[in-house]
């Protein structure tokens, strides 16, 4: 039988392990309990449990290949709640990039000679100072990293350790009028180098918007990276939005236009699917997507589920957006009507 | 002589009708087990990528798509070429698509849900697709408890009544594929089109009239043969 002394100076494995170990770590566990499943699948063959122990193995070291073939920087191992990171392979080969492709693993390989650079992004609209910044200026702002989680519309979510700064910054630095009262984002359009903007289902190009308030709140972010690395045409290079509070279709990404406005912002998937996607989209585990629900979610590299924050976890931090207690976080409708 | 070369043309004719029936039952067989073995090794292998719970339910309920629509083909298929050997795979078919089916469930259940009773009750009450997922699951029980030939002969002419539900089936799996995608429509059409084609081939008058222009067809293509 195994004792475990106290000897008073625990150290948590996370500090005596290295940070790719630890990630390695995470894919082993997730191989070992999938191959439980695999086993069962596989239980009229003899060999099953035997097969079983070899995947692990492999899964482990493959994870550890791949992760350290990339370095990787990062401050901790967790979000603020205690729950680790994804992986930098999770983050860079599962994406919803429909500029791309539909299939979540397509745009890791299709967007690989995306050209990122040159690149400019217009700052104009309803401002004192409209400003075209080079993708060089952008990253002249000082870069921060943000643990933020990221959850999909689709009902998966992962936690994400980005690099960018506060749109806020810009926002100050061209000076929106008074009458602007929202931010319009535009993505790229460049159908040479996306395949999937020939897609007929879209109204290419993406476009998203915010309320000038949302926009100016301390977690709204311009990325321009990730774990510390240039951020990677997959994840929406050289500049994407991350709103953490809202689904990620909100963060758009590959932005090359940003307009105040005096009106609502028509975004893409509102044109799309005027009944399945409003504007707001706060995440709120209370209002399903008409056809499915937002309970709960499964976090990529976890088996089961876990349940869905209200505002993802951020409602102190967005509290001031939405005073009104019965305010309606609802995917389509701003209104009381809850 | 020539009675006697007959007598053997004939049974060899026999013999290739009963190895061409056991060649398609081997082939239904393999066939419906490789893509459980499929997702095995791209588990084994890492190829399911970072979700695998999403890629094993994609896998596990396209396949028993497929093998239903394959076991819906068998019958027009005899109605249209007269291929009678495809009919007795109807019944390994369907019973494949089950454990498909079973599987899509236990991945939904287990892998995706954790047994979680209470996110489950969620998962299914509050999202449709889901909902008609499940029914299609609890139509399909009663099908394949009674696939025995023993349960054949005690219902009669129920059975066929009771097996008619697999045309529900089919709707209510095609409605599971069309509420749960997103926007893009093109996959879940083309099964629904290829269903569309099988269910109509059972309406009686276009049955009749398929099997009068195959009957026609084949007694051309004899009279052509003798001369």
């Amino acid at each position: 039988m195994l004792i475990k002394k106290r000897t008073g100076i625990e150290i948590p494995s996370s500090e005596i392990t290295p940070h790719y170990v630890y990630l390695s770590r995470r894919h082993f566990m997730k191989g070992a309990a999938l191959s439980g499943i695999a086993a069962l699948l596989a239980a009229c063959t003899p060999s099953g449990a035997q097969v079983t122990e070899e995947a692990a193995g492999e899964g482990g070291e493959g994870a550890v290949a791949a992760v350290t073939a990339v370095p990787i920087s990062v401050s901790t191992n967790t979000d603020e709640l205690g729950a680790p990171l994804n992986s930098f392979e999770d983050v860079t080969t599962y994406n919803n990039y429909y500029e791309f492709s539909t299939s979540k693993t397509a745009p890791a390989k299709l967007a690989e000679n995306f050209p990122t650079s040159p690149w400019q992004v217009e700052v104009s609209g309803m401002v004192n100072k409209p400003k075209t910044y080079g993708i060089e200026d952008l990253l002249k702002f000082q870069q921060e990293e943000r643990i933020y989680r990221l959850r999909c519309v689709e009902g998966w979510s992962m936690v994400i350790p980005w690099n960018g700064f506060p749109l806020s910054k810009i926002l100050n630095e061209v000076e929106p009028t008074s009458t602007a009262t929202h931010v319009r984002f535009e993505t790229i359009l460049d159908p040479d180098n996306m395949p999937g903007q020939g897609s007929p289902f879209f109204p290419w190009p993406y476009v998203e918007g915010l309320e000038i308030a949302e926009a100016m709140n301390n977690l709204t972010i311009l990325s321009t990276g990730l774990y510390g690395q240039t951020l990677l045409p997959q994840n929406g290079a050289p500049i994407r939005l991350v709103v953490p509070w809202k689904y990620g279709f909100k963060s758009i990404k590959s932005i090359v236009k940003i307009e105040l406005v005096d009106y609502l912002p028509t975004s893409l998937w509102m044109e799309a699917a005027a009944n399945e996607y409003g504007f707001y989209a706060n995440v709120n585990p209370n209002v399903d997507h008409p056809r499915w629900s937002q309970a709960t979610e499964r976090r990529i590299g976890e088996l089961g589920r876990r349940e869905t924050l209200l505002f993802n976890g951020y409602a102190e931090q967005v509290a001031d957006l939405y005073p009104d207690p019965n305010y309606d976080t609802n995917l389509n409708i701003r209104g009381y009507q809850k | 002589m020539t009675p006697l070369v007959n007598t053997t043309t004939k049974s060899n004719l026999k013999l290739n009708k009963k190895t061409v029936g056991q060649l398609l039952r081997i082939v239904t067989h393999v066939g419906s087990l490789i893509p459980l073995v499929v997702v095995i090794w791209e588990y084994q292998t890492r190829r399911l990528g970072v979700d695998p719970v999403r890629e094993i339910l994609f896998h596990t309920g396209t396949t028993s798509l497929v093998l239903l629509v394959l076991s819906l083909a068998a019958t027009p298929l005899n109605i249209v070429f007269g291929w009678k050997q495809v009919l007795p795979l109807r019944k390994p078919l369907g019973l494949y698509a089950f454990l498909y089916v079973c599987l899509h469930l236990l991945t939904f259940l287990w892998l995706d849900y954790g047994f979680v009773w209470a996110f489950i009750v969620d998962g299914i009450l509050d999202q449709r697709f889901v909902l008609v997922g499940m029914a299609a699951f609890l139509l399909l029980v009663p099908l394949a408890a009674t696939s025995t030939k023993w349960a054949q002969r005690k219902l009669g002419k129920n059975w066929k009544r009771l097996h008619q539900l697999v045309y529900v089936v089919a709707v209510l799996a095609l409605i599971h594929f069309f509420w749960l995608v997103k926007n893009v429509y093109v996959e879940p059409t083309i099964y629904a089109v290829i269903v569309g084609v099988l269910l109509l081939t059972r309406i009686r008058p276009i049955r009749q009239r398929l099997s009068r222009w195959r009957q026609h067809r084949y007694s051309r293509q004899t009279v052509a043969g003798k001369r």
